[in-house]
């Protein structure tokens, strides 16, 4: 059986991608997973310079989910070539960079940083942290934002390049064709929902940024939908995620019409269900006959039976 | 003043609830049949348990383990969780039966470091910061440490397992806030008593596992009397291995002004004098 998609340039072992900010720099968890088994790891969130992220609480539990303001604390792209990649690379990952910037030149830095260096797979845009006032989301929000951060990135690099979309619009379908326009390879979706909770007998935000993006199974079907929106509007592929904890949720958002997916928050709960979606994966694919688990993506079936027979 | 602590390769056990011990109507020791985690577990790490099979509620909580249960011959077998009902998991950790099943990642994080003689070890517990205190104590009396255990809650009703202390031969002071056992009022009061009666020469270090006020004051009198000091934080925590960022602490650092650390990998047990703790939230 053959789970390998391919995502533009990129062939994957698996359609499993450990989602950004959710695995720390992928070297937190390489004793527990072996990395190269991982279809790829998105790492945590790089800027230029090192960030220190807002204050605790970071996290709240909502009914099955999380909301998050970690703000994005990370140890800058600089540290991160020294300090991670070589460990990343000995692991034999495939590494896909996210990168976020304040400004459009930022982007354009660490893409030419990054593709200086080896291991790095494919860099994914953060136009999407619903966490950080400036930049990143303001992209993410404005169709003209999101063609200028992909095509400016797009002229210094020939690594695979992934915008990471925001739920956080009215049409997310119109910003995958802006992105696929501007040259994107692939894109990613989606990013939280931004979301607060409040302690009503102390009458305080839960997060200490007051707001903050939330994930997990609550999210899911949501995201589906949008998966499903955007394989309608564009081409290139999809890599699908949104509150993914079970080899059935991955199939759901490949029918949908991801190629790959992203899996998050369901790690925190369990670090070890990797092995368990694969297997669950190879169960379904015996069940269906599947030889090549890329067939399924966008196969969804929209026949009304009934309405079939009435024309029948 | 070292950074990440790395442990053995932490077990994930779907472990069987054991006993349920309700000790009081907000209290419980919950046992766990969990082997793998006995056999590596050092004092001050934690677990990463799961208190229900559904989505909600989603995450895994940290706790201090308890006890280390044992066979007849010493086989490690399992561990023990003290349990305070806070909110809706630790609630259904109240609750659960024995024969149910608990999703359980360990033994997590930084241990205490403990002392040898000359030197004596003061261990100082409040409320449900009793928890990583049964362990420490037993390593520290099979090293032959002397060891006392300043122990303060709201009420006599809220001292637990003191028996268990004593007869490891630990010396234990107690205090609750209403007087009704031992000392009235906080249990810094006889830890700053204690530390003033102390020659200069006699050494001791403080662990302190408890309130973040009770934490802050105990790390104040321990800096003012020279001794050093341990803590046993406890945040929100995502994920326990470092992979969420949800955990952190504001400390102070060898190579740069301070700055969040996770207290997943960097703790649960810190230097007292690395913490920020007017930083520090509830």
């Amino acid at each position: 059986m053959d789970l390998s998609v391919v995502i533009g340039p990129l062939r994957l072992s698996n359609p499993l991608i450990a989602a950004s900010g959710c695995l720390g720099y992928g070297v937190e968890y390489a004793d527990i997973i072996d990395l190269s088994t991982l279809g790829g790891v998105a790492v945590k969130g790089l800027f230029l310079a090192a960030r220190e992220g807002h204050p605790p609480p970071r996290i709240v539990e909502t009914p099955s989910g999380m909301l998050n303001a970690i703000g994005l604390q990370g140890i800058g792209v600089h540290r991160f070539v020294r300090e991670k990649l070589p460990e990343l690379r000995d692991r034999r990952a495939v590494v896909i960079v996210n990168i976020c910037g304040t400004t459009l030149d930022e982007y354009v830095e660490l893409a030419r940083i990054l593709s200086d260096h080896d291991g790095v797979a494919a860099l994914e845009l953060n136009i999407s942290c619903p966490n950080i006032k400036e930049g990143g989301i303001t992209f993410g929000c404005s169709l003209t934002g999101t063609h200028q951060v992909v095509s400016a990135v797009r002229k210094v690099t020939s690594l695979p390049v992934i915008p990471k979309l925001t739920p956080n619009v009215t049409d997310v379908a119109s910003f995958a064709r802006a992105a696929e326009e501007a040259g994107a390879d692939a894109v990613s979706l989606v990013n939280t929902f931004l979301a607060m909770a409040i302690d009503v007998e102390t009458r305080r935000p839960r997060l200490s940024n007051i707001v903050g993006g939330l994930s997990g199974p609550a999210i899911r079907p949501i995201a589906v939908r949008m998966v499903y929106e955007c394989r309608q509007a564009v081409r290139v592929p999809i890599i699908g995620m949104g509150g993914i904890a079970s080899a059935t949720d991955v199939l759901e958002f490949m029918i949908a019409g991801a190629s790959a997916v992203q899996v998050g928050t369901a790690n925190f709960v369990d670090p070890f269900l990797w092995t368990k979606l694969l297997d669950g994966l190879h169960e379904y694919m015996r069940r269906h006959g599947i030889d090549r688990l890329a067939d399924l993506t966008g196969t969804l079936d929209t026949t009304h039976e009934q309405q079939a027979w009435i024309s029948s | 003043m070292s950074q990440v602590y790395t442990s053995s390769m932490p077990a994930d056990i779907d472990a069987a609830v054991i006993a349920n011990a309700r000790l009081s109507g907000e209290y419980n020791v919950l046992s766990l049949a969990a082997p793998e985690i006995a056999a590596l577990a050092r004092p001050g790490q934690f677990v990463m348990v799961r208190p229900s099979q559904s989505t909600d509620p989603l995450l895994r909580r940290p706790f201090s383990i308890f006890e280390i249960v044992r066979q007849a011959d010493g086989t490690p077998t399992g561990i023990t969780l003290l349990n305070k009902q806070v909110g809706v998991g630790t609630r259904l950790l109240y609750e659960v039966e024995p024969g149910a099943r608990v999703a359980c990642l360990g033994p997590l994080g930084r241990p205490f470091e403990p002392v040898d003689q000359p030197a004596q070890a003061w261990m100082v517990a409040g409320g449900v910061g009793l928890a990583p205190f049964v362990t420490l104590a037993e390593t520290l009396v099979a090293r032959g440490t002397a060891a006392r255990l300043f122990y303060g809650a709201r009420r006599a009703g809220e001292l637990f397992h003191v028996d268990l202390f004593e007869r490891l031969g630990v010396e234990v002071v107690l205090s609750t806030e209403d007087g009704s056992r031992g000392s009235t009022g906080f249990v810094t009061s006889p830890l700053a008593a204690a530390l003033a009666a102390l020659g200069p020469d006699e050494e001791v270090k403080l662990f302190v596992c408890g309130p973040t006020p009770m934490m802050r004051a105990a790390a104040r009198l321990a800096e003012s009397s020279g001794r050093p000091c341990e803590v046993s934080l406890e945040q929100v925590m995502g994920c326990g291995l470092g992979g969420c960022y949800s955990c952190v602490v504001l400390a102070r650092r060898a190579d740069a002004p301070p700055g969040f650390v996770r207290s997943c990998l960097e703790g649960p047990v810190f230097d007292a004098r690395r913490i920020v703790w007017e930083a520090l939230v509830h």
